[in-house]
């Protein structure tokens, strides 16, 4: 088998790896480099060592101003689509009647893509701010929260499925015994559902972070980083740096170049998290 | 007491998920009755239905739909993503199937290439990408086809070697000693073995290629614009907002995705669900 097939590989595989090699594999050594020099029209690469990652923090506001920004996004998003999602898959594991129903429309938000979504809500938060003669771009409290209001729309639906899996697989007989020996309803769910739930908790948590630390369609159509660039999100900045700054090109791409890292060291952390908590159970 | 107790407790949650439903399809109803708005009143009252001095019937719709071509649009959106996700599918089960059986250094050295590029953000390869593929000329709708094999593959061949691994070595065995070759076997005994996770992989990539903003964007520009390019290219190059023709025209591209969704739920739910893992 292994040696017939291996005949077979023109067939099998090189359509894919061309493919791969064509669009990600040059194009990403290509990018590791280029961080390290200073280029117009990647032709005219010139060598210049770390220059392009000392400008990006030393001498460029927007990205240090950017990565606390998508920081805080992140953080207030991740706890808020989290407990939101987790309690609504709490109500939803009961034995109510027409949960189905209800899964459906919580979950249908997720599918909606980012820039649709980002001027559904864009014309309603508008339409509305119309009234006291402001629009979202008034200040960048407005961006930021209905940038938070907008995850939550998309996410909860998505992170309460998760969730509920979670919860259907703690063995009922657990619940019973717990109840048996007395404890109140919210012992139960504190020793012996959350415990359980963990490892779904751990690929929520990871899921709603990246995907808020790499936000782009819904902050590209809701903001567009207005008013300044104080709602200007990491990639959006990475965006920016590359399109509308002439001469930038390098330190837009050190700049991707630490995006990178940052969303591998999460990427890695929640292996090995992931991996630990398999040992153990 | 008990039991009167706990059904007022399940009739009180179930209306506070209702409210809450509500609250998740407002957003969407709100688009839905303000497209039939003239444009001028819309941003009066968004929460009102249309009334006889709002309601203009069909003319956003018109109006945006020739503002921007829509038609042109969802026909290239629709195209790019049939073709791209039978290309993937089709293309990485075959060297998802490679990758577990021919076993050796070169297939393991790829499989984690394949990997590690999901967790690669595309900022990071969004310029020299696009450069080359200018150079390669995969800038039109065909090309950039090779561009979503390329990009998809790593979710897609990680997806499908897990599910390759379960396949008992045995059957294939039988097929080859039956005097199937390599591609037979694949074809005949294989490929409808991996089905279920061909229609995951299948979801999953239409959802994000039929949503997918900036990849097109760079490639094609505005000659070719497919739905979401067209919805941003709308609002970005008009100073004053032309609210009734965008709400419109998120109608109709709201539309098509809930009636799939609507039409195969389970598969949706269950294959956005499995593709989790990607980071």
């Amino acid at each position: 088998m292994n040696k017939s097939l291996k005949k077979y590989f023109p067939i099998f595989a090189l359509p894919t790896i061309v493919a791969f090699v064509i669009s990600f594999v040059i194009p990403f050594i290509m990018g590791l480099y280029l961080s390290f020099t200073k280029f117009n029209t990647v032709t005219d690469a010139e060598w210049i060592g770390l220059k392009n990652y000392i400008t990006a923090f030393a001498n460029d506001t927007t990205f240090l101003q950017s990565l606390w920004f998508t920081v805080k996004f992140t953080v207030v998003s991740v706890i808020t689509i989290n407990v939101i999602a987790f309690i609504l898959a709490l109500l939803l594991t009961g034995t109510l009647k027409g949960t189905n129903l209800f899964r459906t429309v919580f979950f249908m938000p997720n599918l909606i893509g980012g820039i649709v979504l980002g001027y559904i809500w864009l014309s309603i938060i508008n339409s509305f701010l119309y009234n006291f003669d402001l629009t979202i771009t008034y200040d960048a409290k407005y961006g930021f929260w209905g940038l938070v209001i907008m995850m939550n729309w998309q996410l909860i639906g998505y992170m309460m499925i998760i969730y509920i899996a979670g919860i259907q697989n703690v063995p009922v007989e657990l619940i019973e015994a717990a109840k048996i020996d007395g404890a109140s309803r919210f012992q139960i769910l504190r020793k012996v559902t959350l415990p359980l739930v963990m490892p779904s908790a751990t690929i929520c948590l990871f899921l709603t972070l990246t995907n808020s630390f790499k936000l782009f369609d819904q902050n590209l159509a809701l903001t567009n980083g207005a008013p300044g660039e104080s709602t200007t999100m990491v990639a959006l900045d990475i965006y920016k740096t590359f399109y509308s700054r002439m001469g930038w090109e390098g330190v837009g791409q050190a700049k991707a170049v630490i995006f990178f890292l940052i969303v591998g060291i999460i990427a890695i952390t929640q292996v090995v998290l992931t991996r630990r908590k398999e040992v153990e159970s | 007491m008990n039991a009167t107790k706990k059904r007022t407790n399940s009739l009180v949650i179930t209306i506070v998920l209702f409210i809450l439903a509500l609250a998740f399809l407002a957003p969407i109803f709100l688009i839905f009755i303000n497209s039939f708005k003239g444009k001028l009143f819309i941003s009066e009252d968004v929460f009102s239905f249309p009334n006889s001095k709002t309601f203009v019937g069909l003319e956003n719709y018109i109006r945006g739909i020739d503002t921007v071509n829509f038609w042109n649009s969802f026909g290239l959106s629709l195209f790019i993503t049939v073709f791209s996700v039978a290309v993937i599918v089709l293309c990485t089960a075959m060297t998802a199937w490679y990758i577990v059986r021919v076993k050796n250094k070169f297939t393991n050295f790829l499989y984690y290439m394949f990997v590690f590029s999901m967790i690669v953000p595309f900022q990071m390869v969004m310029f020299t990408l696009t450069w080359f593929a200018n150079r390669l000329h995969l800038d039109n709708p065909v090309g950039i086809i090779i561009v979503y094999l390329g990009f998809g593959a790593g979710l897609s061949v990680f997806m499908f070697t897990g599910f390759v691994k379960a396949i008992p070595l045995e059957i294939e065995e039988a097929a080859i000693i039956d005097g199937c070759g390599p591609i037979r076997t694949f074809f005949l005994i294989v490929l409808p073995m991996l089905k279920p996770t061909a229609v995951t992989v299948a979801i999953l990539n239409a959802m994000w290629i039929w949503n997918d903003y900036l990849l097109p964007y760079l490639l094609l520009g505005t000659n070719y614009k497919t739905i979401p390019i067209s919805i941003q290219y709308l609002q970005g190059s008009y100073g004053n907002t032309d609210y009734g023709s965008l709400m419109a025209l998120l109608v109709l591209s709201i539309v098509p995705v809930i009636i799939f969704y609507l039409a195969c739920q389970k598969h949706v739910i269950k294959s956005i669900t499995a593709g989790s893992v990607k980071g």
